[in-house]
């Protein structure tokens, strides 16, 4: 495109004229890579510094805004091999990554306390045994009194705000057992240090806060990394518009600018196959326009002055001239907003497991040391021994391997589906996912690809496909851009002339070749329309080919129906196309129970039926008509090609041309919800066997601190059973990485 | 045993200089990129800047 990048809406300003941005970087895939970019640039006159982070694929840059404009960045980006979006952190991300820093500076605290504590304790121990004096062990109970004290109550924020909260709302989760655990552990150890007794159970609340500490930030590390990957996607999207304005001079001019840019009001220019960037209304132009990202439709709809499209719509054969409205209007998005209001409310019913098993948990935790305390004043013990008693019950249950149990697999099993392509959006999607007993999936652009292939490719020549492919890489005709597909890494030929409403010719190898419609190509066009494929031809001297352009089924379409079928999932297609164009889909995956031509609440309906029957539905869509039923469902999934608003319901987005993520998701999700249910077994067994101990009064600190770390190794190591499982099984899926590159080399041809 | 009085702080004094040590480099921003920072040790265009 020849109109200039304005990237101005990115770039930050310091006071002394310099400016700044960021930028996500595609294309990296080596440590070198850092040194090319950051020399690289640095050889850039105007630019003053940029740093590259290795972990994020980020680049920092700043630059001298006299010298330089941040488009020249880009260029000289993309002219040394990398290319460049401009970026933008999203709240959530600052959020997450503030989250992180904080819990890493509790774990740091923590880990000091009880280290330094752990030193005093085992004095104190082998002291008791060895005959320690009564002053010197009072002095190292107060020493460690004074850490305790500070750090617990620094370290133990997450805690104790999580638990108010809960209580607040009358409720119970397991930070309210974690937080009247570590309290009355570390009240009591200083009652006890006042009084020169021999036990005191400083070290059993640090190493509590310490254990847990580490797998809540290990938890949110793996959420903050998902997070940053998903935002890296969005900008690598790269997704831009051109707008008409007026230049400097008064005149008409079109400047191309990053979506995010865009603002009620402006005008737009939309030419034949570009994207529609933003909810607008034609102002001029007559076009046919491509849906089937909104409402599933695989039919082209006509448009002129006065329509309202969507934003997601491919324009089909005309210029647009839009103008961009504030807020999406019409039929269509008014519904799914009123749908969406109340589709999600039994989501937000759901009840963690960790949750439901503290709701268990601690009533009989609390039960179990009022009886002690009484049971041991019946039979004559003083008011304080039994108190002591009491408390020692409380800590011994206090629910470090349990409230372990859950994060601890959580981590692994997110690291697993991370690597499976898949960015999950809400945490707990892992255990609704594991219970799902039905899928119900879209068809247009889940099963199927989002984009139109060749159907035909196998049936021609390879070299002719090639040259075919190549060829219509000069051409913005949707249908070319389909067979442009084809064509994987070459430039496009540089004599190509596009001739509008008839094809593309070029000179190959000293032949005239043509890419178009028949009576360009000099065909006689006998062969019949092919179920409802479009076709092009292509002459290159005498040979000739006849492409037919087509919604095509995912390559791994059928293998992962088969797969979920195999594990026991039903399997129903529901999709807002006619049900002609439904049924040959349904057909070629031999799935029976399918219904086309649905509106949004009739998807809704249709799950909501299901669930009546007590099933639970995993949702997989993509379209703007989806995201109802993308709420409603007990989980879903959405490919990451998918509307920003069915995206924004879905529980996860997965990666790339392939379905097999779904199947993934579904495996690992069922495997780490069995070793959850193990862990949280593995935790209350060992409670069964301390718990009498510390009734009849037996538990010593020691004896607390090595069961307790005893049982949170245990379900940690039980925990990573799932990723050795993971290992064992290596899919040919492409990383995360790997697929964004090619997402973006998609997102590029569109655009 | 009097040595313990002198010697327990002192062990603890070296632990909150460590745990200052963290805090800092938290702070500063050092574990924001710690896999380009691996490689960043090995190129040595910094001795010119």
């Amino acid at each position: 495109m020849a109109e200039p990048l304005d990237l101005s809406l990115f770039v930050k300003r310091a006071d002394d004229g310099g400016a700044r941005m960021d930028l996500a970087i595609e294309g990296i895939t080596c440590a070198a890579c850092l040194d090319d970019i950051e020399r690289g640039l640095a050889r850039v006159p105007g630019v003053t510094h940029a740093r590259l982070n290795l972990t994020t694929h980020r680049l920092a840059v700043s630059w001298d805004e006299a010298r330089i404009q941040p488009a020249d960045i880009v260029a000289a980006l993309k002219s040394i091999g990398y290319g460049a979006y401009p970026f933008e952190q999203r709240r959530v991300e600052a959020e997450e990554e503030a989250r992180t820093t904080w819990l890493l500076k509790c774990l740091g605290v923590a880990a000091f306390a009880a280290m330094n504590i752990m030193l005093l304790s085992v004095s104190v121990w082998s002291g008791n045994v060895s005959g320690i004096t009564q002053e010197t062990r009072d002095f190292f109970h107060w020493c460690s009194a004074l850490i305790a004290l500070p750090a617990a109550a620094y370290a133990g924020q997450p805690f104790f705000t999580s638990a108010m909260s809960a209580l607040r709302a009358r409720r119970l989760n397991m930070d309210v057992p974690i937080s009247l655990g570590v309290l009355l552990a570390l009240g009591m150890s200083v009652f006890e240090t006042l009084n020169h007794a021999e036990h005191a159970y400083f070290d059993s609340a640090v190493m509590l806060l310490l254990f847990l500490l580490a797998g809540r930030y290990l938890d949110q590390a793996m959420r903050r990394k998902t997070r940053a990957a998903a935002g890296n996607i969005a900008a690598l999207k790269g997704d831009v518009a051109t707008r008409l304005g007026a230049d400097e001079a008064g005149a008409e001019a079109l400047t191309v600018v990053p979506v995010a840019a865009l603002q009620a009001g402006d005008r737009v220019l939309v030419r034949p196959g570009e994207r529609v960037p933003a909810d607008a209304v034609v102002v001029s132009g007559l076009s046919q326009i491509d849906e089937s990202l909104i409402t599933g439709e695989t039919d082209r709809r006509a448009v002129e002055a006065g329509a309202s499209i969507y934003a997601g719509s491919i324009n089909f054969d005309g210029a647009l001239t839009l103008r961009v409205t504030a807020a999406a209007s019409g039929s269509l998005i008014d519904e799914v907003g009123r749908l969406l209001e109340t589709a999600g409310e039994a989501r937000t019913r759901y009840m963690r497991l960790a949750d439901r098993a503290a709701r268990l948990y601690a009533p009989v935790v609390h039960a179990t040391a009022l009886l002690t305390c009484i049971g041991w004043i019946l039979v004559g013990a003083s008011v304080h021994d039994a108190l002591i008693t009491a408390i020692a019950v409380l800590i011994i249950t206090c629910p470090c391997a349990l409230a372990l149990a859950v994060p601890a697999v959580q981590v692994v099993a997110s690291g697993a589906l991370f690597r499976a392509g898949l960015f999950l959006n809400s945490p707990e999607a892992i255990e609704r996912l594991a219970e799902v007993d039905v899928a119900v999936f879209d068809k247009t652009g889940t099963l199927t690809l989002p984009e139109p292939r060749v159907a035909n490719a196998a049936e021609i020549d390879a070299g002719l496909l090639a040259m075919a492919g190549r060829l219509a890489l000069s051409s913005h005709h949707p249908l070319a851009m389909a067979v442009a597909r084809e064509a994987v890494r070459v430039a496009p030929f540089a004599d190509a002339v596009e001739k509008a409403g008839q094809g593309v010719e070029a000179e190959i190898d000293g032949v005239v070749a043509r890419l178009g419609s028949a009576a360009f190509c000099a065909i006689d066009d006998a062969a019949p329309e092919a179920g409802g494929a479009s076709a092009l031809w292509f002459r290159h001297g005498e040979r000739t080919a006849r492409l037919l352009v087509r919604q095509m089924l995912r390559s791994d379409a059928r293998a992962v129906i088969d797969a979920l079928r195999a594990r026991g999932l039903g399997i129903v297609i529901l999709s807002g196309d006619r049900p002609g164009a439904v049924e040959p889909v349904a057909a070629a995956l031999g799935v029976a129970d399918w219904r086309g031509g649905l509106k949004p609440q009739e998807k809704i309906a249709a799950i909501e039926a299901l669930k009546a029957q007590g099933r639970r539905v995993l949702m997989v869509g993509d379209g703007l008509n989806d995201a109802p039923a993308l709420a409603a469902a007990h989980c879903s999934l959405s490919p990451i090609t998918a509307v920003d608003m069915a995206q924004g319901q879905a529980d996860a987005v997965f990666l790339g041309e392939k379905l097999a993520p779904v199947a993934q998701a579904v495996e690992i999700a069922g495997r780490a919800r069995n070793l959850m249910r193990q862990n949280l077994i593995l935790a209350i067994v060992y409670n069964f066997i301390a718990v009498p101990m510390a009734i009849a009064g037996l538990v010593t600190p020691l004896i607390a601190a090595a069961a307790m770390s005893g049982s949170s190794v245990l379900v940690t190591l039980n925990a990573l059973r799932l990723r050795a499982h993971a290992v064992r099984t290596p899919s040919d899926e492409p990383t995360p990485q790997g697929a964004d590159a090619k997402l973006a080399l998609a997102g590029r041809t569109t655009n | 045993m009097n040595i313990l009085v002198f010697m327990v702080p002192l062990a603890l004094l070296l632990g909150l200089t460590a745990l200052f040590g963290f805090m800092w480099s938290l702070k500063s921003g050092q574990y924001d990129d710690v896999e380009g920072t691996a490689h960043r040790i090995l190129s040595d265009d910094d001795v010119t800047k």
